[in-house]
């Protein structure tokens, strides 16, 4: 099953790229596995990454831990704390 | 009733819409945030991205929690996202009640989620370039202090 990641803010500058399909590697089982998976992809996602302490990600349109189970998630998107308002 | 665009706002307009028809409110709040320079440097604009779906979703949970904890008549929220220049409107929450207190802290509260977990960004056009403007701890600790009630 293929799952829609997004990257917003200064992720989506690092990464170079908004969103993409990706099939979740064997053994990532939650958002600290994901994160831990994208920092070896490539230059790019390591400095995306690097501040993992920072990073929000979301399930499906909504907040979750870094804990947070993904297998069958539809859509996850990482992102930096928020700045609106 | 919540909305999220590019367009600006008329702030008298949307408290006229909550107030329409209506006998059983006494007491309206409204709230709009603006872009200011920061700090004596010249930011020439700022824009907002945001993650479309679930802004709206975020936003709908934010209100729906004001309105079991506040006895709210009516509620706005209009978030504006893409290039904003200083003046320029941000945001605007209005809310209605039969008293003044329930108003103020609905207003308060529902600013305070909005900051910490809807899902927008600013960046900053500085003379250096442009610049993503970091969370703030005071935020984080605002929203806190209803976790806590």
């Amino acid at each position: 099953m293929m799952t829609k990641v997004l990257y917003f803010a200064w992720m989506r500058e690092k990464t170079g790229i908004g969103e993409e399909q990706i099939e979740l590697p064997e053994g990532v089982e939650t958002i600290a596995d994901l994160i831990a998976w994208q920092k070896q992809r490539g230059p790019e996602f390591a400095a995306a990454f690097e501040r993992d302490d920072v990073i929000r990600a979301a399930i499906d349109q909504e907040h979750v831990a870094h804990d947070a189970p993904v297998r069958g998630a539809r859509e996850i998107a990482f992102f930096p704390p928020v700045t609106g308002g | 009733m919540i909305r999220v665009q590019r367009e600006d706002f008329d702030i008298g307009a949307e408290i006229d819409k909550v107030r329409a028809g209506r006998t059983d409110i006494g007491a309206i709040v409204a709230f709009t945030g603006t872009v200011r320079e920061t700090k004596g440097e010249r930011v020439a604009a700022m824009t907002l991205e945001h993650y479309p779906g679930m802004t709206e979703r975020e936003l709908e949970r934010i209100e729906a929690e004001a309105r079991e904890r506040w006895p709210i008549t009516e509620c706005t929220i209009i978030h504006r996202y893409g290039r904003l220049e200083p003046g320029d409107n941000i945001v605007l929450v209005v809310t209605a009640s039969a008293h003044r207190q329930a108003a103020f802290e609905a207003a308060e509260f529902l600013m305070d989620y909005l900051k910490t977990s809807a899902p927008f960004w600013k960046s900053e056009e500085t003379p250096d370039g442009p610049r993503w403007v970091e969370a703030r701890e005071t935020d984080d600790a605002a929203a806190r202090r209803w976790a806590g009630e």
